[in-house]
């Protein structure tokens, strides 16, 4: 591990901040890797073993709750994320179109990050913005009723 | 026609501010409901027969009268908000959410006090960034002016309430799965009985309740039961969220009286089919439900009515099929969906899902055999209900056994032309 991968003081206290809260230390396992995404965009396998060790649990422990939610990224991603709306209502109304806009525009497939790391490509289950669909999220930003001709303004916004 | 939930919220992205609440009559039920017992607060939900709005319609008031009360039950008690909106077409929650978020937190309130919760949390998804910020918002108001803390409103009632906001996976829609996601752990469900009500959060009694369903309380306990039963137009009480989504004019979410029929909901609110589109389908309230056809239009959507044709209320979020779009090809979205979100726990589920989708692919790509139909036949009572230790698989056998019913010529057309006919 180098130093660099280390878990700051910042983020270390942060993590004790939570699970004074909660009876069991684990019980912050799932707000102690949002704390580490929050710094880092992602949370390495160094940054798992750490985590392991300030709440008493395994790497593997902690691997098994990193992996299960999808909004957890245990690979590096890119500046701005990309989560286009792949459920029933944005099937109807046309999202894949827009994926393909995107994969071509980006040059990038589904899980795959831009080599200036500006922008990674992922789906997501429904936004619950279904009366404005098709619809995808960057970063935090919804963007409702998309056509293929909105996809080059939209992604000017994110440098 | 009253909107009591949906009355004040404005259009312009905002929410309703502590002040704006309360000129609008916010938290004089809570200060009502904090003069009676707590029982007596439980008595009055039950007799309004606020049916649970998440999807499953269980009677919020029955719920909260089976918390173990008295000194000798061990706490600290939970209660918790369902926000965890992420049923595929539901998007209903997210108005009550973003736009009165004082509204949820009064009825959570006075949830907790008529089951004495020590503590509650709001289960909200991450998708919904501006209801995170409203609420946060909110809650520190709601702090700052005493009705969060300690002696609650000048009464001996001591709340605590935080904001959990989610990392993913449909799962934790489920309310066992959203108490280990609560823990900490991995969002399996739990074993039933014991239902949370019993041993939840930490092994302690707790309550969950749908945002929707929670909404409803401050006007139930400020306007009494009797007014809420009459809201309707059907036996069961109160107001619904109804939206819909597909190509329809006005895809879009309305508060109408519960009870109100298919067709009204799809021809006057939604403003009917887009020109070129004919209705062919429907699923009435999110994925996990059946779908109904041209002959169930006059049904009133209500719990029991849409039961007894074979389908489920839901969350009354309707998502259109038209004649242009292939039934085989929205089941198929529908069951990539269920497959990805398994949390893999049984069997049946883990197995039976991608299976399922695998065989949907096929029948799309015109290599589908009609021995397929009956595998998916098989598939359908393979993850009926007690066969898994959740409602996500029987759930995601709805569309696909309903559409196998209704559809079932246009399944046989993929395999015949060797192709889908929408192609």
């Amino acid at each position: 591990m180098t130093t660099e991968e280390k878990l700051t003081i910042a983020e270390k206290l942060e993590i004790l901040d939570i699970y004074k809260n909660f009876p069991q230390k684990s019980t912050a396992c799932m707000e102690g890797l949002k704390v580490i995404q929050k710094y880092r965009r992602w949370v390495s396998d160094a940054a798992v073993k750490e985590l392991g060790e300030l709440l008493d649990m395994s790497p593997a422990a902690v691997d098994s709750i990193a992996t299960y939610y999808n909004l957890i990224f245990r690979r590096p991603v890119g500046r701005h994320i990309i989560f286009v709306c792949n459920s029933v209502s944005c099937w109807i109304m046309g999202y894949e179109p827009i994926v393909s806009c995107l994969k071509t525009r980006l040059s990038i497939d589904y899980g795959q990050t831009t080599g200036d790391d500006r922008f990674t490509l992922l789906s997501i289950p429904c936004l619950g913005t279904c009366d404005h669909a098709p619809a995808m999220i960057i970063n935090e930003d919804l963007h409702r009723d998309l056509t293929t001709e909105k996809i080059e303004p939209i992604l000017n916004q994110y440098v | 026609m009253e909107r009591p939930l949906t009355q004040h919220i404005k259009n312009d992205g905002t929410w309703l501010t502590l002040k704006e609440y309360e000129a609008a009559g916010g938290y004089r039920a809570l200060k009502k409901a904090l003069q009676l017992p707590p029982a007596a607060v439980t008595q009055i939900v039950k007799d309004a027969d606020l049916k649970g709005r998440g999807g499953a319609g269980f009677p919020a008031g029955k719920k909260w009268e089976m918390m173990p009360m008295g000194k000798e039950t061990p706490g600290p008690k939970y209660f918790i908000a369902n926000g965890d909106e992420m049923e595929p077409g539901s998007f209903k929650d997210r108005l009550l959410l973003e736009g009165n978020p004082h509204q949820l937190i009064e009825g959570l309130i006075i949830g907790s006090y008529a089951t004495q919760a020590r503590f509650s949390y709001i289960f909200l998804r991450w998708a919904y960034h501006l209801a995170a910020k409203a609420l946060t918002e909110c809650i520190r108001e709601a702090y700052e002016a005493g009705y969060l803390g300690a002696h609650i409103a000048g009464s001996d009632y001591q709340l605590d309430l935080s904001l959990h906001i989610s990392v993913g996976r449909y799962m934790c829609g489920e309310e066992t799965a959203l108490l280990n996601a609560l823990e900490g752990k991995r969002a399996n469900p739990r074993a039933k009985p014991p239902y949370p009500i019993v041993s939840g959060l930490f092994g302690k009694p707790t309550v969950v309740n749908n945002v929707e369903t929670l909404s409803n309380v401050p006007h139930i306990i400020a306007n009494g039961a009797d007014w809420f039963l009459h809201l309707s137009k059907t036996g069961e009480g109160g107001t619904k969220l109804y939206g819909a989504s597909g190509r329809v004019k006005r895809p879009g979410l309305w508060e109408l009286p519960l009870g109100t029929s298919l067709r009204e909901i799809l021809e006057e609110h939604a403003g009917g089919m887009q020109d070129g589109y004919q209705f062919k389908g429907v699923l009435p309230g999110g994925g996990s439900t059946d779908f109904l056809t041209p002959e169930h239009l006059d049904v009133p959507m209500d719990f029991a009515s849409v039961m007894k044709i074979g389908s489920r209320l839901g969350t009354g979020t309707l998502i259109v099929l038209d004649d242009k779009t292939c039934p085989v090809g929205m089941v198929r979205n529908l069951e990539h969906f269920f497959a990805q979100e398994s949390c893999g726990w049984c069997t049946p589920c883990r197995e039976g899902l991608p299976w399922t989708a695998k065989l949907l692919d096929a029948l799309e790509a015109g290599k589908g055999k009609m021995e397929d139909l009956d595998i998916l036949a098989f598939q359908v009572d393979y993850m009926a209900p007690g066969n898994t230790f959740c409602a996500l698989a029987p759930g995601a056998m709805e569309p696909l056994q309903s559409a196998l019913h209704h559809f079932k010529e246009d399944f046989e057309r993929h395999i015949h032309e060797h192709k889908c006919p929408w192609n």
